[in-house]
């Protein structure tokens, strides 16, 4: 039961084969039984109870409020809850409890939707790896899944492998089956880069399709709400509930198509998939480059057009993105000064003592030097050669997609990531700001630009972790970008955690495992 | 968002308790003395550098250059960002949103009231409305700030390049009317901060948020002025602007007009001096001191060699001195960058510029808001003289008076007075009587229609024109009873019974040989005394002219 797609949940639950209170016990008991995957900051136990049994109620009267009532979610704790603890996996919002949704959160909940808890991340969404927030590191579910352990011969407890990040803990969630589908934000990938290192389907929709009302921001002019499910039809289930105007974000525009409109019928002989060379990054692995080809290969075996493009200002992009993050990260971290919420020094000798220190012991290190390196990049006698400068590069990144998708080309594929999940002992090697230079080599131009892109799992790597490719599509063309993902996820059959001798459940009770596999089938 | 404001409001209340911030500061909002400054102008401020005189003064003498910054509080229901209500006086940080109060993940939501009003304004003031404009953020740490930025206009703002023209009292017997041209270099819109206010005893600073996110026009008037009475008078002239197309009341005391005069002294034909933004002016009679006090103290230090510095100052009202602040000015770097959250500010010319499925009510359309503009200051003062025949200091006198022209006018419809006999008792008698009580036109106990009927019985010889000033007072005493009633009442009616008045003329004459004699001998003064005695007899019920008449044919 628990590694079905939404649809097919949301089936189950009207049919009565479950009721959404045994659902919402099973999630809230896998949570307890993957506990050290450390995916959630916040398990809202009792409300998550409490909102299943209302969602019994309506499907038991069969007036369900939508296609997902009763069905578990998680969300990435920078998005707003209301009445639940939302940290940022900071010490700065350790005890703060916002007094609204999000928007993204709100429609969610207003499907009738079960919110299970808040998940884990870096620190303010800053980092590639999921290992730099102030509740400590996500462990990839596929560490504990026998392909890794038996390619690997890792020991568990040693050798995991990171989610990759920043929506590590969201995309840990999906991939171990506690939630059908979790909220994550996506500033430079970090919604697509887990989820291709989870083996999860990652949407980062375009830039302004879906509110940021409640997301606590990294950098307003990039974010945009993730989406991680299972399957690209969830996916697609889910950009159609969440996209939209909203008032409340003046960056939103209205959604191209209706949302409960299903994928068009999709011929992939119509379709011109574009393969920019200068993802030919270094450090792309063997077998991710192998899976490009792969793909690229049945586009061209099924009579779709696959041609190399050009992109020519990649490189410069990831430069770029760099001091325009740091720019509004410097911004947007002003408000924490420890006086309207958030943590509050001790210190309180002046207001500038206690501002200084109650930001010194909020903020990790991370966080401090962006803010500092973002200030030192908006100083009067900067901003010209750095912000001024990288939003001309960023200008010139947004005409390198649009020229390549006016001369024809319908998508890009290419990899959402150089190679698949590293050990975590080998990542924090490196410090996060290598890390995330690396990490967001392929997934940063899309948020440039404001571009749809989407991460679909194709295969696992000989070390048994899963390998995603990245579709990126013209703005507002989320669906069609989906309609080709859907036809990869069908080509290529990447396996369920739950066929791979997965060993998450470390004590689990194999009554119960049997039970939900026989009811799946 | 009440239910929700409330509980802000309260979180911060809680918060504020706690705070505890040891930082003198100079307390920008005292709430001052409820002095009334209509006419504007004081004794020091007499305006040395009128243009007629600059040209004769000596050219090595040193004279003042005044620019001002004015930020009005736009007259909106809700913030500019926000949808909490605007309010002078409510409860401590009871009209904060989630965005006021900068919680992460809230956005700014333009409000498009603000926009129109800073259009309007724009307009007004004969600017050029861009048609993009653009928010930026200025960030700087303030315990009064809440985001640690204010959202502000200052790569491109609504409205640039204006000139106001406004007018004051010159010449010998300063009853000559002198207009003057100041250029606006822009209107921007931005963000109010909160309120600090600090306990000095406890150590302690509060913060009122009700302020923060409230919408301001801050308007940049070019150094064009060069004295205290000048720069009073384009405030007050913007003043009455503001007020009369409503985008901002415009009372100074409650902060919803705030001025930095930025001032510096230089030799005519020479560059500008050094400059000195003089801050915490909160009525138009204190910037006129508080300018013209800079001014000379300039002009003293660069007399006794010395240099101006580049700094802030604050007019402190009790002693009429410009002091300096703590300057932190010069090395603050206000790192100022694009606001995301908010797209470029559009508004379009007129409905044809429209472009397809935006409709009108959902933008600015600056033709339309042009259509609304009221009739201005200038206009009415130019409309009063010319429709009325009254001089041009009484236009300014009915303009600038709060409801006064509206008042003159209301009279002038129901009496048959003329308007030029009229005006006199509309800004002496009245405007005398309010002043002495401190009360606005419209709470004068006199309405127009009863002077008015006052006025009629004047005009059509029923009572004296001094008896008219006995019965105004009257009036004034027991508002409700009609000029008629009282009249009657007292018996204060004309006598023009042509014997009795004869009788009474006779006996002042025959008790005068004097005055007569002197008449006689040609001196035809001596006929007014004459007739002031006669009135004195009659309590002024006498008919003048019948008088003047009887008293000729007496005495010839």
């Amino acid at each position: 039961m628990l590694s079905l797609t939404i649809r097919e949940v949301s089936l189950a639950l009207r049919e009565g084969r479950i009721s959404p209170t045994e659902l919402c016990r099973k999630c809230l008991n896998r949570i307890k039984k993957t506990q050290h995957l450390n995916a959630y900051i916040t398990v809202a136990e009792e409300l998550a109870l409490k909102q299943a049994q209302e969602a019994e109620s309506r499907l038991l009267q069969g007036a369900p409020k939508g296609l997902l009532d009763g069905i578990p979610f998680a969300v990435k704790d920078n998005f707003c809850t209301e009445n639940i603890k939302t940290t940022c996996a900071s010490r700065m919002l350790k005890d703060y409890t916002p007094p609204y949704n999000a928007t993204v959160v709100q429609k969610l909940l207003d499907q009738g939707a079960v919110l299970m808890g808040k998940t884990n991340m870096d620190e303010f969404a800053m980092g590639a790896g999921s290992t730099d927030g102030a509740f400590g590191p996500v462990r990839n579910p596929w560490s504990y899944a026998s392909p890794y352990r038996a390619q690997t011969g890792a020991e568990p407890d040693s050798d995991w492998v990171i989610t990759g990040g920043s929506s590590g803990g969201s995309a840990a969630a999906v991939a171990s089956l506690t939630s059908y589908l979790a909220l994550g934000s996506d500033t430079g990938g970090s919604t697509r880069n887990p989820g291709a290192l989870c083996g999860v389907v990652a949407l980062k929709p375009t830039y302004g399709l879906v509110s940021r009302h409640g997301l606590i921001p990294l950098v307003n002019s990039m974010d945009v709400p993730g989406i991680i499910t299972r399957s690209v039809d969830d996916a697609a289930i889910v950009l159609g509930i969440l996209q939209g105007l909203d008032i409340r974000d003046s960056t939103t525009i209205h959604c191209p198509s209706s949302p409960t409109e299903q994928p068009e019928v999709f011929d992939v002989r119509n379709v011109c998939v574009g393969i920019p060379k200068e993802y030919h990054a270094p450090g792309l692995s063997q077998e991710t480059l192998t899976q490009w080809s792969h793909v690229a290969d049945l586009f061209e075996k099924a009579g779709a057009r696959v041609k190399q493009v050009s992109l020519p200002h990649t490189q410069h992009s990831i430069v770029c993105y760099h001091v325009l993050c740091h720019a509004e990260v410097a911004s947007n971290m002003a408000r924490f000064d420890g006086l309207e919420y958030g943590h509050r020094s001790a210190v309180d000798s002046s207001t500038e003592a206690m501002y200084s220190t109650s930001r010194h012991e909020g903020f990790n290190d991370v966080v401090r030097g962006r803010i500092l390196s973002g200030n030192y990049f908006l100083l009067r006698q900067n901003y010209e050669h750095y912000f001024v400068k990288a939003q001309q590069v960023r200008r010139l990144i947004a005409e390198d997609f649009k020229h390549v998708f006016s001369s024809g080309v319908d998508v890009l594929l290419t990899p959402t990531t150089l190679a698949d999940a590293a050990r975590h002992s080998d990542f924090t090697q490196e410090d996060n700001r290598t890390r995330s230079a690396q990490e967001d080599i392929f997934t940063q131009p899309v948020n440039m630009a404001g571009l749809p892109a989407i991460s679909v799992p194709t295969a696992l790597s000989s070390r048994g972790l899963p390998i995603g490719l990245q579709l990126i599509g013209p703005a507002l063309q989320d669906r069609k970008l989906i309609s080709v993902a859907q036809w990869i996820e069908q080509r290529v059959g990447f396996p369920s955690i739950r066929d791979q001798g997965d060993t998450n459940e470390r004590r689990s009770n194999t009554g119960v495992t049997e039970r939900e596999q026989t009811s799946a089938v | 968002m009440a239910a929700s404001s409330v509980a802000v409001g309260a979180l911060l209340y809680n918060i504020n308790k706690q705070i505890s911030l040891l930082y003198p500061k100079a307390s920008f909002h005292h709430i001052h003395n409820r002095c009334l400054v209509r006419r504007i102008g004081t004794s020091v401020s007499q305006c040395k550098s009128q243009p007629q005189l600059k040209r004769k003064s000596a050219p090595h003498e040193l004279v003042g250059v005044v620019g001002l910054e004015i930020h009005a509080q736009i007259h909106s229901n809700t913030k500019l960002f926000s949808g909490s209500q605007v309010g002078f006086a409510a409860p401590p940080n009871s009209l904060v949103s989630f965005f006021d109060a900068s919680l992460p993940g809230t956005l700014p939501v333009l409000n498009r009231r603000c926009v129109e009003a800073a259009v309007m304004t724009g307009l007004a003031l004969n600017c050029i409305i861009n048609k993009k404009s653009l928010f930026d953020r200025k960030h700087y740490f303030y315990a009064d700030l809440p985001a640690g930025y204010q959202i502000t206009q200052q790569r491109r703002p609504v409205a640039v390049d204006g000139a106001l023209t406004y007018s004051l009292l010159g010449g010998q017997k300063r009853s000559q009317v002198l207009s003057k041209t100041v250029r606006i270099k822009q209107i921007q819109l931005e963000q109010d901060s909160g309120k600090s206010l600090h306990d000095d005893q406890r150590s302690q600073t509060l913060i009122d948020l009700n302020r923060a996110g409230v919408a301001l026009m801050e308007l940049v008037m070019e150094p064009d002025m060069s004295c205290g009475e000048e720069a009073a008078a384009a405030v007050r002239e913007l003043q009455l602007i503001l007020q009369s197309l409503g985008t901002c009341q415009g009372n100074m005391s409650e902060g919803q007009l705030r001025v930095d005069a930025n001032v510096s002294v230089h030799r005519p034909g020479e560059p500008l001096g050094v400059r000195t933004e003089v801050k915490n002016i909160n009525s138009a009679r204190y910037l006129a001191r508080a300018i013209d006090y800079e001014i000379q103290r300039q002009i003293g230090v660069l007399e006794r060699g010395g240099t101006v510095q580049n700094e802030t100052r604050a007019y402190d009202s009790k002693s009429g001195h410009t002091i300096p602040m703590r300057d932190k000015e010069g090395l603050q770097d206000y790192r100022f960058m694009p606001e995301p959250n908010l797209p470029p500010l559009t508004v379009y010319e007129d409905d044809k510029a429209l472009p397809a499925g935006i409709e009108a009510r959902q933008v600015v359309v600056v033709e339309r808001v042009r259509l609304r503009l009221p009739e201005l200051p200038g206009v009415k003062r130019d409309r009063l003289v010319r429709s009325y025949g009254i001089l041009p200091e009484h236009s300014f006198t009915l303009v600038n008076e709060d409801g006064l022209m509206d008042y003159f006018e209301a009279v002038v419809r129901e009496t048959k007075k003329e308007p030029r006999k009229v005006i006199g008792w509309v800004t002496n008698d009245l405007l005398g009587h309010l002043k002495q009580q401190d009360l606005s036109v419209s709470q004068s106990p006199v309405s127009p229609s009863a002077l008015a009927e006052l006025l009629d019985l004047q005009e059509t010889g029923h009572i004296s024109s001094s008896v008219a000033k006995q019965v105004f007072q009257e009036m004034w005493r027991s508002p409700g009873r009609t000029a008629l009633q009282i009249v009657q009442e007292q018996d204060l009616g004309l006598v023009s019974d042509t014997a009795e008045l004869r009788n009474i003329c006779q006996r002042v004459v025959d008790s005068h040989p004097e005055q007569v004699q002197a008449f006689r001998n040609g001196n035809r003064k001596v006929l007014n005394k004459l007739m002031g005695l006669v009135q004195k007899e009659t309590k002024g019920r006498a008919d003048p002219v019948l008088v003047r008449a009887i008293l000729e044919e007496i005495t010839s």
